[in-house]
């Protein structure tokens, strides 16, 4: 049966863009001939041209600062941060403009532009490769911020993300770009800003999003054993956050736990679990717990199952949440 | 066949030793052997928006004392630099301001109490920049550098033949964006001029403490585009250099860097003491080399220039800035806070909703009281 993984899903929605909009342009380092060192952008210069998918100067406050002049002035740029550090040079480029010229120039000029940054860690990747930057992003307000964690998503929403008039971060886990689904790709997902039930369960809601996803759905498998029913909730996206399918699922389980990759001190998981005290009070049964990074710098990579979640500590944290007295 | 060497090729994008000048200090005119001068009327254009620029500088830096505005950095004697930039382009050109660029996005057209918008604290960029080609007055130095190759590129793809002109000072130069925005510029040939007013300090730091180059133009050679000096404060040398790198850009010739020797005449904002970092003799000499009073000199001696004419310019000048103060002391129509929420994308998410309706209620409540 053919197999599609996540990078060649990526690699088939910006060949769908590029096809179907004169105004995608696709750039970065070393995006063209070589394809990218993930392969997301591979044949895209071959097919397309050196026009609409070419190689830049290595500097990525460049990169995205052309982005913004090319969207302002009639183009859909799609560029790459090559991993998750080396978009912090850009850093000032995304906050500063990219974030704020919308609102600038009082909503005269929107910028259609996609920063696509490779995420997260569970590589054995070394110090700069693995970082989980969203909170950064999350935080600022202007963004839209796209967490795909399936092969059919990261497809769906990369589109999604293409056609949008304002400026997406869109986040793909470095660790999921060779997960595989069997199933042709759909023409259309669910909007950006709607959540998924990954996993309906009575008990517990596990909350979490990209890189974590699969963990998730790990654990909760897991739990069974335990006599736990987890409902697992794929965020698709941080920004907008789909708070009505969080909260409805908080309301029907009374327990929450969130889990993210991310160091958990001001996180995007925090802003979870916030959320979920502020909405749902009254409906849990135990505090929310969170799962998350150390607050670290991301370790070497011979010592990264310390640092990453896993399916022990998710377990532990649903343990936690005071079963004895209902 | 010729053989172009490394020696040849990078002497070729060497900048003129010395600066480009038309009209000396003393109003008296010389010839240049790369450069033409202006037309007289071209020179008599620029005089008249030499006047008006000053004139409107004047009064906005009478309306931050009068409350009007919260801060103004002023282009007093730096006119001929933001004239001379705006003169040589086409009205479809892209400029890439900073904050001290008010004269040349007057001089572009855009309304004067619309430019100063930002500076009275009503909203980030006071005008439409598409409407204008313009881009908002940007404060984080450099970073706008970049927005113009995109700009200058994507025109480019389209087989326009748009250019595209940054602004930036000398301190600016120091600023990484400016090196990744000229490498870029380099390495994709987009028409875009880098327009360097170097006014020797950045708010109190000299220039030698900015770089160790031999010129700031000098930066160029690194990135295979051709440096420039120029004479900032005479109007024709501007005028000039930035006709010819624009035609350059527009055949294909890519990207220029200009450095314009000025003088900011003012302190950096009307909240910063130039006196702690700069001597008044030093001040006193670039009095001496005045852009308004240069061209003024040289356009009565040389006869293109009477007294008619030069009341009807003040004349003009006159009904721009009490157009300008009378709007400002009239009130000028306040943004509703509700806007506040408009903008920040282009469909609110569930959380921006419901903070807009937590404004909103606050509002009603106030408007109750």
């Amino acid at each position: 049966m053919a197999t599609t993984t996540m990078s060649e899903a990526l690699n088939q929605a910006l060949q769908d863009c590029l096809a179907e909009d004169d105004r995608v342009v696709v750039f970065g380092e070393d995006v063209g001939p070589l394809g990218g060192v993930f392969r997301v952008t591979d044949g895209l210069t071959a097919k397309f041209g050196e026009e609409r998918c070419f190689d830049t100067p290595l500097a990525e406050s460049g990169i995205v600062g052309m982005a913004i002049g090319m969207a302002m002035n009639g183009f859909r740029p799609v560029v790459e941060m090559q991993f998750d550090a080396f978009g912090l040079p850009a850093f000032d480029q995304v906050v500063s403009h990219a974030a704020k010229y919308r609102n600038r120039t009082r909503g005269t000029i929107s910028l259609p532009l996609v920063i696509r940054v490779p995420t997260n860690g569970g590589i054995g990747g070394l110090e700069h490769h693995c970082d989980s930057s969203e909170a950064y992003y999350a935080h600022t307000p202007g963004l839209i911020v796209v967490a795909p964690s399936t092969v059919e998503d990261a497809y769906t929403l990369l589109r999604d993300s293409v056609a949008l008039d304002d400026p997406v971060i869109f986040l793909e886990p470095k660790h999921l770009y060779w997960s595989k689904t069997d199933q042709e790709l759909p023409r259309q997902g669910d909007p950006i800003g709607q959540a998924a039930v990954r996993r309906s369960g009575r008990d517990v809601s596990l909350i979490t999003y990209g890189s974590s996803v699969p963990l998730a759905l790990e654990a909760a498998d897991a739990a069974v054993e335990e006599g736990w029913d987890v409902e697992v909730i794929d965020l698709r996206s941080l920004v907008p956050l789909d708070e009505a399918t969080v909260t409805a699922s908080v309301r029907k389980t009374g327990r929450a736990v969130v889990l993210a990759e991310a160091p958990g001190f001001a996180s995007v998981a925090s802003e979870i679990a916030a959320r979920i005290g502020e909405e749902c009070f009254h409906s849990l049964l135990a505090p929310v717990r969170r799962v998350t990074g150390f607050n670290i710098p991301y370790p070497p990579p011979k010592l990264e199952n310390n640092y990453l979640p896993s399916v022990d500590r998710v377990l532990d944290a649903v343990a936690d949440l005071q079963w004895e007295d209902s | 066949m010729s053989v172009t060497t490394i020696a040849e090729m990078a002497s070729s994008l060497l900048p003129s030793d010395p600066p480009v000048q038309f009209i000396d200090e003393h109003g008296d005119q010389h010839a240049h052997e790369r450069y033409e001068m202006p037309s007289p009327q071209t020179l008599l254009d620029a005089y008249a928006a030499l006047v008006v620029g000053r004139r409107v500088d004047q009064q906005a830096t009478t309306l931050v004392r009068q409350g009007q505005l919260a801060v103004y950095p002023s282009s007093q004697g730096q006119e001929a630099c933001q004239i001379g930039s705006v003169l040589a382009l086409r009205p479809t050109d892209w400029l890439f301001p900073t904050y001290r660029e008010s004269v040349a996005l007057i001089t572009r057209g855009v309304d004067p109490v619309e430019v100063l918008s930002m500076l009275r604290g009503e909203w980030h960029c006071g005008y439409e920049p598409r409407r204008h080609f313009a881009a908002p007055q940007t404060t984080p130095l450099a970073t706008q550098t970049i927005h113009a190759v995109g700009v200058a590129y994507a025109a480019q793809l389209r087989d326009e033949d748009t250019v595209a002109l940054a602004y930036l000072g000398d301190g600016a130069t120091s600023e990484g964006d400016f090196h990744e925005a000229i490498n870029f510029a380099g390495v994709f040939k987009a028409p875009v001029i880098f327009f360097v007013q170097n006014n020797h300090y950045a708010i109190s730091v000299p220039l030698a403490k900015q770089t160790a180059a031999p010129s700031l133009a000098h930066k160029g050679i690194g990135y295979g585009v051709r440096g420039e000096r120029v004479d900032g404060n005479d109007v024709a040398a501007v005028i000039s250099v930035i006709s010819d790198a624009a035609d350059r850009a527009r055949a294909g010739g890519g990207p220029t860097l200009i450095e314009a020797h000025t003088y900011r005449m003012a302190a950096h904002t009307n909240a910063d003491d130039a006196t702690r970092y700069r001597i008044q003799e030093e001040v006193q000499t670039w009095q001496d080399k005045d852009p308004v009073d240069r061209l003024r000199t040289y356009l009565r001696t040389s006869g293109q220039l009477n007294e008619e004419k030069e009341a009807e310019f003040a004349d003009r000048a006159d009904a721009v800035t009490a157009d300008v103060r009378t709007r400002f002391l009239a009130g000028l129509p306040p943004i509703p806070p509700s806007e506040l929420f408009a903008h920040v994308l282009a469909a609110p998410t569930p959380q921006l909703r419901s903070q807009a309706d937590q404004l909103r209620a606050e509002l009603a409540a106030e408007g109750e009281e």
